[in-house]
């Protein structure tokens, strides 16, 4: 089967790649682009472990195939962090202790940074319906919680 | 988020009970940590496993030529590539493990015994190519009739697993073979007298399903094995040297031929505390030339790794009016999956364990068609509680003692005869029940269609083989290395105590989790052990480090080792020293090669003085009368943690306890199909909890030093998955009145049970 090329924009750079056709976003990035912090948990869509932001849009990379990304600007964890200074969502989930084995953590930076970038004053309610396509196994989401909300707060200027 | 302080005189630290950011936290939150399918190497293949489609076979032939055919697979693996392996106890898991069966649950050998059960591997050139070997991979079955539930599985014409597994532990021995390995009895006293003699007696059946640890990484391994029959493997798992033991003696090696390197660990909770891939990589490696790396599909995970028994437990228990026990006899019956070995013996044991009573136990276990179990969190125990704790909750209603009062009325305390045999030492189980009934949620209003319930649950916790290197640098530096894979957040907990051994900032210590070749031999990450018996070994290899500091310090001022003592990160002279300069860590460090060469402290030991450890849960529930579902609206965790060395890290394994358990109580079950195939193998029909089903998880550390820990830590990760299962059942009983013996109380089942009361 002939490798299809594919040009795209990773958090802002410019990136070529080539993938099979029915090979997933998700394991191009992993396998093709060594973009390994896009983790997979499921491959269905009902982990959130691969969260990207796909054109504006918080995604599930394992649902996206590959070549689809041809024009596509797409956002990894790997570009949260902006200049060597952590997102004040990296800093709070590591302050607030929000994360035990990690695994789920760059899907719900992913995720969280989506929300916030929509809606900068999301009530508790709201962050945890924004995150329940995320699914986090050690820390009964309480410290994940506490920590978008205070980001939430720190990115307003109130803290 | 409150302590509880416990006696009077509490010493003063400088790191611990503090909590300052995980060191292994920023590479975490930027991508960068590696876990275990994220390594890769040049030249590397993808390897995959073909899995039985029956539930019962024998395999009469497996033809791989078709696969190896093609172009791009470069080994198959059967278990005729697998030397046939002797029945024998393995004595370093976690749970019962017999080497014969581990080989033929990694590979099926005459017999699958489970739908999912691994019958052959290939390594081809990618995941593609080798998923389209497998489907060129022929194997001729001849069905067998099945058995799924251990109940039908003890009749006497089931279909047998194993026609050579007698029951163990049954006098006159059995003639016949059948599904029930072994049967576990333990007790104290008579307690049928003590039934004999209560004013009330509340008897019992209670039902669980399977479940699993549901960790959200996937097993995954790369391995190489070269010419000279020497591997490398990278891995996530609970314990890197269980890997090293597990493939050298399935696979005929000398441990001293493979290196298994750690990954990250994205979650394991007692599920990888086996082998299932590893060493099937390992010879696709071997036999292809090649890297090989492999990862399970959710889907495999589900089917073909250990969820945790489904059980059945008949419970009688009884107390005098005035709310005590006066005995209590259970009957526990836990599916092993296909193999034996089944947590039933830790369920006999942990039963009783928060209440001074004569009770009595048994255990069977028994083998079904399903996946071999592996370890869960306390294993055996959480289901054990949902018994016990349920009657104990009808029962304090009967005598019209609240809950909480007739737990203390019978708590089991320091001295105490247990009922699976030692005298309780020193623990906290009074103190925990009295912080729940000081907590403002015992005494909060409730809405309608709410209701409260209230749960106790105790873990023995680990002790074990552990091992520690402290390396000082000649900037006065301290790299701590361990062998025990951080699961969440131990290398913190390790750093905050070496740190407070030396007296110096946390910065300067870097603590490092090295391969099995690269630090002394540490059994797995496994049994809450790790913050209490790796947390000894690092401590006294710093004491070991601290000890040649003041060596140093005294040859290079030319007194005895008695005229130094060390404190805040230097030597000083003792009390009548002199007018001697403290030397610094770094003064000492940077003189070393010329004092005596590096200074390095060492600890390898096995950790005595074990301090159990017990939990108090609170939770509200509201049930909606018109479709039965459940929501947990208020929840709040008592436990005991000895000491807490980072106290976020101990709230937060209280709160996922907490998650996992309301999870198994209201929606998680293996659900199969007439044939013994699993019917929700993913998380969209395996429904684990997601944030918007769960409120905030309020979290009370009480603190009862352990005398046995030089910080006084016990352990913390497997208690607080214990009482949710009863907390919320006692919730539902309290909001409906009605008594749910039978998991998960999802909301079909809830709601069937809310019309049969209503008539």
């Amino acid at each position: 089967m002939a490798r299809r090329h594919v040009s795209t924009t990773i958090n802002g750079e410019a990136v070529d790649f080539l993938c099979e056709p029915h090979q997933t976003l998700l394991d191009a990035l992993r396998d093709e682009l060594q973009l390994t912090g896009t983790k997979e948990g499921c491959g269905t869509g009902d982990c959130g472990a691969c969260s990207v932001v796909f054109d504006g849009r918080l995604c599930c990379s394992c649902l996206i195939l590959a070549p689809e990304a041809e024009g596509a600007e797409v956002e990894t964890v790997e570009g949260i962090a902006t200049g060597g200074e952590l997102h004040p969502l990296q800093r709070h989930f590591l302050e607030e202790a929000a994360l035990q084995c990690g695994i789920c953590t760059p899907g719900f930076l992913v995720a969280a940074k989506a929300l916030l970038d929509s809606n900068p004053d999301p009530s508790e309610t709201e962050v945890r319906f924004a995150l329940a396509g995320n699914l986090c196994r050690c820390t009964g989401y309480d410290k994940i919680i506490r920590a978008v909300l205070d980001s939430a707060a720190e990115l307003r200027g109130e803290a | 988020m409150a302590t509880a302080e416990n006696g009077s005189s509490e010493p003063k630290f400088r790191w611990i009970g503090t909590r300052p950011v995980r060191p292994d936290g920023v590479d975490k939150v930027r991508g960068r940590a590696n876990y275990g399918a994220d390594h890769a190497l040049p030249g590397m293949l993808w390897g995959k496993v073909l899995r039985s489609p029956y539930a019962h076979a024998r395999i009469v032939s497996i033809d791989t030529s078709g696969a190896l055919a093609m172009e791009g697979v470069h080994a198959v693996v059967t278990a005729e590539d697998l030397p046939e392996i002797a029945p024998e106890e393995s004595k370093i898991g976690e749970g019962p493990t017999n080497y014969r069966d581990l080989s033929r649950n990694v590979m099926a050998r005459d017999k699958v015994l489970y739908h999912g059960h691994a019958v052959a591997a290939v390594a081809a050139s990618s995941p593609a190519v080798a998923d389209r070997a497998l489907a060129h991979i022929e194997v001729e079955y001849e069905v067998l009739p099945h058995v799924l539930d251990g109940d039908d599985a003890q009749s006497p014409d089931a279909p047998l697993l194993h026609d050579d597994l007698y029951t163990k532990g049954v006098e006159p021995a059995p003639e016949r073979p059948s599904n029930v390995a072994s049967r576990v009895e333990m007790g104290r006293g008579d307690p049928e007298r003590g039934l004999a003699a209560a004013d009330f007696v509340v008897e019992r059946s209670f039902r669980t399903k399977a479940v699993h640890q549901g960790y959200i990484e996937p097993h995954a391994v790369v391995a190489t094995c070269g010419e000279d029959g020497r591997a490398t493997v990278w891995a996530s798992s609970q314990g890197h040297f269980m890997i090293r033991a597990y493939c050298a003696k399935l696979l005929g090696m000398e441990q001293s031929q493979i290196k298994v390197v750690p990954a990250e660990i994205g979650g394991g909770f007692g599920g990888k505390t086996t082998v299932y891939l590893e060493p099937l990589a390992i010879v696709l490696s071997s036999k292809s030339g090649r890297p090989v790396k492999m990862v399970m599909s959710r889907e495999e995970v589900f089917r073909a790794t250990g969820p945790a028994s489904a059980t059945r437990i008949e419970l009688r228990m009884g107390c005098t009016r005035d709310g005590r026990i006066t005995g209590a006899h259970a009957r526990l019956e836990y599916e092993a999956g296909a193999f034996p070995g089944s947590p039933v013996g830790a369920a006999v044991m942990t039963l009783f364990a928060p209440y001074d009573i004569d009770a009595r136990a048994e255990g069977y276990d028994i083998v079904v068609n399903k996946p071999k179990v592996a370890a869960y969190r306390a294993p055996g125990a959480p289901m054990a509680a949902f018994a016990v704790e349920s009657v104990v909750d009808e029962l304090a209603a009967k005598c019209g003692i609240d809950p909480i009062e007739f737990r203390l009325n019978n708590a089991s305390k320091e001295g105490v005869q247990s009922t699976f045999g030692p005298k309780f030492k020193r623990i906290g189980n009074v103190e925990t029940l009295e912080a729940a009934r000081a907590h403002p949620h015992w005494k909060a209003p409730l809405a309608p269609n709410q209701g409260r319930g209230v749960a106790s649950g105790f873990w023995f916790n680990g002790g074990m083989q552990s091992s520690a290197t402290v390396q000082v640098a000649d900037d006065g530096t301290v790299c701590v290395v361990s062998g025990n894979p951080d699961i969440g957040g131990s290398r913190a907990s390790l750093a905050m105590m070496a740190a407070e051994e030396f007296g110096i900032d946390i910065e300067r210590v870097d603590p490092q989790i090295a391969d099995t070749s690269s630090v002394g031999y540490n059994d797995l990450t496994g049994g809450s052990r790790v913050t209490f018996a790796t947390g000894m070994a690092v401590v006294e290899a710093c004491r070991d480090a601290v000890r040649q500091l003041r060596e140093r310090a005294a040859a290079i001022w030319g007194v005895e080792i008695d005229g130094v003592e060390w404190a805040d990160g230097e030597a000083r002279p003792t009390k009548g020293g002199g007018e001697l300069e403290p030397l610094t860590l770094r003064d000492i460090a940077l003189k070393a090669a010329r004092t005596g060469g590096p200074i390095t402290g060492r600890a390898s030991l096995t950790a005595r003085g074990v301090g159990m450890a017990f939990g108090v849960h609170i939770c509200d529930v509201e049930v909606d009368p018109e479709t039965g579902k459940v929501d947990v609206v208020r929840y709040t965790a008592v436990q005991d943690a000895g000491r807490a060395i980072h106290p976020s890290y101990v709230e937060g394994q209280m709160q996922g306890g907490v998650a996992q358990g309301v999870g198994w109580a209201l929606n998680e079950e293996y659900l199969y199909d007439d044939d013994g195939r699993m019917e929700n193998p993913g998380f969209l029909d395996y429904r684990v909890p997601v944030a918007s089903d769960l409120p905030m998880i309020d979290t009370v550390i009480v603190e009862v030093p352990n005398p046995g820990h030089p910080y006084g830590v016990r352990g913390v990760g497997e208690v607080p998955i214990v009482p949710p299962i009863p907390a919320v059942a006692n919730a539902v009983a309290s909001a409906t009145g009605i008594r749910m013996t039978e998991l998960p109380l999802s909301p079909p089942r809830v709601l069937a049970a809310i019309d049969e009361s209503r008539g």
